[in-house]
Formats: C-alpha cells, sequence, structure tokens
C-alpha cells in the first residue's frame, strides 16, 4: 500500500514568511547603499555557492506581470543558467526571455548586460565573497568594525602594494568601489568594464550571498567611485582592434576563444542576448 | 604621595630664549588616569587600601595598572618614564595610542579641539583622526607596529593612506625620505621588514611612527633587545628627530641610561603610581623616593 507522495510548494518556492524577511533585508539595504545586510539564507534545491543568494532576491520579488532573464557570465544558456530558469518557471509560470530589454528582473552571474538597465528594470547579482575587505582581514567581526569606522586604509595599502609591485592594480573582477562615499563594497566578480556601469544608474542592482547570507545593494542614481589613487586613474579592459566574429560589434566585452581545432585565436559577445538581436538586425540590414 | 615633587616646566629650548604663549601651554596634558584589568570593589576603589607593594587587590584580584596618574608634556620636550616591569608603563602609552580602553581620567591634547575635549571619550573615528594625525607610537616588538608581510615603504604608505594621501607619487617620495633619514638604504625600501634585523626593525618602525610629522612620539621601550652598538644609533636618531623637528616624546624605558641620555623630565612609576617625578638629573644625582634609590645605585 504505497501513497504517492506529491509535494506541493509555494508560489515562488519559498514561503511567504522568508519572502517576507528577504524583502526586509533588501529594504534595509537599499537604504544604505553598498552596507551588507545579514540574512537567514535558505537551504535551496541548488549548491550554497551555485547563486542561492540571486535565487532568493528572485524569488522574493518575483510575481506574475514579471519577464525573467538569467545569465552566466553573459551567456543565457549556460547549464546553471538555464537550472535556474526552469526552476524558478517551474513554481510561478512566469515569462522568460533572452532578451535584456524585455525583461523585469535580470539575475546574473559576473556580468552587466550591455544595454543600460532601465529605471523599471531590476539587476540580482550572485555574490560568492561579498566582503571587499576579506582579502586584508580575516575575522568577520573586525571587517564590521572597519566599515562602522571606514577605516579602509588596509585596502588602500593593498592597492598600494600592487602598484609599487607590479606597476598597477593586479585585481581584474570583483574591483572595490566605494558606495557613495561611505562603503567600500565588491561589485562581485564582474569585470572592470561593468563597473562604471553602477554609476548614477537608471536602475535598482542587488546582491545576494547565499553562502555567506548577506544582501546589499546600490540603489538607483548611487555614486559608485572604483578605488584609484590619483596618479594611477582605473582603468576598464579594452578591446581595440578587435571584434566579435558573430555580431561583428566592436563596442562590447568580448571573450577571447580559441578554435579547437585550428587553435585560432577569436573574439566573441559575453552577452548572448545582445549579441543574437544584433546578428538579427544585421541579417535585416542586408 | 610619598617624595611627589612639583614638575618644573621645561620645554628644551635654549636657554635665555623668551617662552611663547604656545610653549607654556601643555601639548598633552593627562589627569587621573587610571587603568584597570577586572572589575574592582569598594575596597580596592580607595587608592589608599591597596597593599603598599602591590597593585593587586586583595580582595577582589583587580589589578590596578595605571592609578591616578597626571602630568603634562610640553611641545619639543622627551618625558621619560621608567620603572620595573609590571609597573604600569606600557598600559599608560597603550591607553595614550587608545590601544587600550582606559578606566578613568582624562587626557587632553592642545591641537585637537582647543583642548577642551577629553580624548579618551571621544568616538572611535576621532580617536583614529587622533592617531593618523596627532601621534606616533613605536612598540617595543616591532612585529606588533609592522605589518612584516608588507614592503617597508607600504608600512610608511599605511600611515600616510590612513591620514587621507591618495598619490602614488608622493607617497613614495616620502617613504624614500623617511627610510633615508633612519638611515635604511634604498634599495631595500620594497622590501618586507621581516628581512631585516631587529634594529632595522625598529628604525623602520620609527620611520612609520614620524610618517605624518606627528607632534607627539610614544616610544615604547624601543632599545630593549638591541645590542649595545645599535641601541646607540637609535638613540642617536630619536635625539636627532627631536633636535630637528621639536616633537615632543614619552619615552618608556626601564633602562636608566636610556632616559638618562634622552629625557628632560623623568616620572618613575612603581605599581601603577607615579612615586616621584622631575627633572631627570635631579632625580638621578637626588632620588628622593627610596625605590627611586634603589633603581640609581643599580645603575652600573
Amino acid at each position: 500500500m504505497q501513497a504517492k507522495l506529491k509535494q506541493t510548494y509555494n508560489y515562488a518556492f519559498l514561503d511567504e514568511g522568508s519572502k517576507k524577511e528577504i524583502r526586509r533585508a533588501t529594504l534595509k539595504a537599499v537604504a544604505i547603499p553598498g552596507y551588507q545586510v545579514p540574512f537567514a539564507s535558505r537551504e535551496m534545491p541548488i549548491g550554497r555557492g551555485w547563486g542561492t543568494g540571486g535565487l532568493q532576491l528572485t524569488l522574493s520579488l518575483i510575481g506574475d506581470h514579471d519577464c525573467l532573464k538569467v545569465i552566466d557570465q553573459g551567456n543565457d544558456d549556460s547549464v546553471n543558467a538555464i537550472s535556474i530558469k526552469k526552476l524558478v518557471q517551474s513554481c510561478t509560470q512566469v515569462k522568460i526571455t533572452t532578451d535584456s530589454e524585455r525583461a523585469t528582473l535580470i539575475q546574473t552571474r559576473h556580468r552587466i548586460p550591455e544595454v543600460p538597465i532601465r529605471a523599471d528594470q531590476i539587476l540580482v547579482f550572485q555574490v560568492p565573497l561579498p566582503e571587499p575587505l576579506r582579502m586584508v582581514e580575516a575575522k568577520e567581526r573586525k571587517t564590521k568594525q572597519l566599515h562602522a569606522e571606514m577605516d579602509y586604509s588596509g585596502i588602500w595599502l593593498r592597492l598600494y602594494e600592487d602598484i609599487v609591485k607590479w606597476g598597477k592594480v593586479s585585481i581584474g573582477a570583483d574591483y572595490p568601489a566605494l558606495a557613495h562615499k561611505r562603503y567600500i563594497f565588491a561589485p562581485s566578480p564582474i569585470p572592470r568594464y561593468d563597473l562604471p556601469k553602477l554609476h548614477q544608474a537608471d536602475g535598482l542592482f542587488l546582491f545576494g550571498a547565499g553562502r555567506e547570507k548577506k544582501i546589499y545593494a546600490i540603489p538607483p542614481h548611487t555614486d559608485v567611485e572604483p578605488l584609484a589613487f590619483e596618479d594611477y586613474p582605473f582603468e576598464v579592459e579594452h578591446f581595440d582592434g578587435c571584434s566579435c566574429r558573430r555580431c561583428g560589434s566592436t563596442d562590447t566585452f568580448l571573450d577571447e576563444l580559441y578554435d579547437e581545432t585550428s587553435g585560432e585565436k577569436f573574439y566573441q559577445c559575453s552577452d548572448t542576448g545582445n549579441c543574437q538581436k544584433r546578428q538579427e538586425m544585421r541579417q535585416a540590414d542586408l | 604621595m610619598l617624595g611627589y615633587r612639583q614638575l618644573p616646566k621645561t620645554t628644551g629650548n635654549e636657554a635665555g630664549r623668551p617662552m611663547t604663549h604656545n610653549e607654556m601651554r601643555p601639548l598633552l596634558s593627562v589627569r587621573h588616569l587610571t587603568k584597570r584589568f577586572g572589575k574592582g570593589c569598594s575596597f580596592c576603589r580607595q587608592p589608599e587600601n591597596l597593599p603598599p607593594l602591590n597593585n593587586r587587590c586583595p580582595r577582589c584580584g583587580t589589578v590596578w595598572a595605571c592609578n591616578d596618574l597626571s602630568f603634562d608634556l610640553y611641545e619639543g620636550e622627551i618625558l621619560g618614564i621608567v620603572g620595573e616591569s609590571g609597573s604600569g608603563k606600557s598600559s599608560l602609552v597603550q591607553c595614550l595610542y587608545f590601544d587600550t580602553s582606559v578606566t578613568g581620567g582624562t587626557a587632553t591634547l592642545s591641537n585637537y579641539q582647543d583642548g577642551e575635549t577629553n580624548i579618551f571619550l571621544e568616538s572611535p573615528q576621532q580617536k583614529r583622526y587622533i592617531r593618523n594625525h596627532l601621534m606616533g607610537m613605536v612598540y617595543q616588538n616591532p612585529w606588533t607596529g609592522l605589518k612584516m608581510n608588507f614592503s617597508s615603504g607600504g608600512n610608511i604608505a599605511e600611515k600616510l593612506i590612513a591620514a587621507g594621501h591618495f598619490n602614488v607619487h608622493h607617497i613614495q617620495k616620502r617613504a624614500a625620505d623617511l627610510l633615508d633619514h633612519v638611515e635604511i638604504p634604498l634599495s631595500r625600501m620594497n622590501e618586507a621588514p621581516r628581512n631585516f634585523s631587529g634594529g632595522m626593525q625598529q628604525r623602520v618602525q620609527i620611520s612609520k611612527a614620524l610618517a605624518n610629522r606627528p607632534p607627539i612620539l610614544l616610544l615604547d621601550e624601543v632599545t630593549t633587545g638591541l645590542d649595545l652598538s645599535v641601541q646607540a644609533r637609535v638613540l642617536d636618531l630619536i635625539r636627532r628627530i627631536q633636535h630637528e623637528s621639536r616633537t615632543a616624546m614619552i619615552v618608556v624605558s626601564h633602562d636608566l641610561g636610556v632616559i638618562r641620555m634622552l629625557c628632560d623630565r623623568t616620572m618613575v612609576m612603581k605599581q601603577g603610581r607615579c612615586i616621584e617625578a622631575g627633572l631627570t638629573d635631579q632625580i638621578l644625582e637626588d632620588p628622593h623616593h627610596a625605590y627611586t634609590q634603589l633603581l640609581v645605585h643599580s645603575l652600573l
């Protein structure tokens, strides 16, 4: 006599109490740009470190009228992005898109879409390490105190030593920046190319770190200044003389790839949704 | 208080030069500084109840590391603090540098809010400002004062960055000047102080403490553990700094030789209390308190 087990989940997987708690943390994060708000990270059906922070933010915010886009390093079709999309869709039935301009909610890992985020859109980041001061101070209690007292000489010293040793700052992705002249925050491992997009933007940026149980935010029209010395200004990646082999664009963030058989180097847009649209436009022009 | 003498005012300037208003006014003024380890009880809160040769309360076990210390430090002078280990010398300078909190008492700086604010009651941010702009500290152990896995130049840069300097070129130039001043070859500027000898580490620490040209420098047993010739070089350096920049210093030492060589005025501490204070020469030539006499006579 085996009864068939049927599990039913609440709308958007999380129970309403959990969603409320996450939204409250989010509101506090929006009120204090760059400040890491602790929250009770829930057990999710994907492993911690695989985007649970971003997923919880997405699930706590999503409603029937939303249209969701999920990207993994700019890519709509990676296994992780697909799995997250499937999970959200199976418990909400919201529309899914690859077009960043049609989406109202975008969950992303390590990239910001090429088309600027509008005021009616929310970009949710998956964050592995929310604490920018962790590289100079191992203890959480200490880093909290350093933030509270705005004692940032440690991380500045780290940049100084980089310049002395290598002639430039050696941090590639996850470049620390100052939010609204108060808190230094980790923008998640986005390339430096994407960091200026956070400055005085129209849209809302939310950061969720599931494993580290922190939520923080860059609200619209917030100053975001990458840390840089007066005589060593902040620099973004350049792709001079390169173009996407698919859409031919020269003004987007390009991935460097190698052809498997010939070993030849080529470049391709990292933002696949945008690349697809440009290819279609190019087709239409021809 | 037995054998307590009135502290005469000396400013370390050439004899005969009239004192200006600024020089008359103490740079640092400490009153009734008390630091206790433990909760304290109704018995030991009355200092006269404490046994004369002990600073540990027989009832509750509380240690009174600094007990009702008052003194002034004037611009350009060197104040010596001498006493055996456990007498509260290091606790005193650590309290002044905000490394530990005080139990009671006040301290004012004439160049901070016009000398009207008790710096012990300031917010942590303000305390950090005072540490980074108005004071420098040299610890007995260079491992406390330096970041051993950063370069020597970086260690100096830390202090400059903390004081709001964000120009790599200027920071490097200042660090090079400072290291040159303490006779550390510039070729070793980008090397970590962990590779240096004890005397060199101590000199890097001094140059770090001097980075922001602080008006007050606190030196906690800087020559202890160094061999005699290296000691002499560090002492020379301290005298030279005082001569050139008129930095006021508090020199903590258990070594009367160091005190005699450096200090204009001296305070003798025992069991957390100041038992004698006055001009260094006076104290060494004519000690009043029995303990000071013992100290002076044991000086080889």
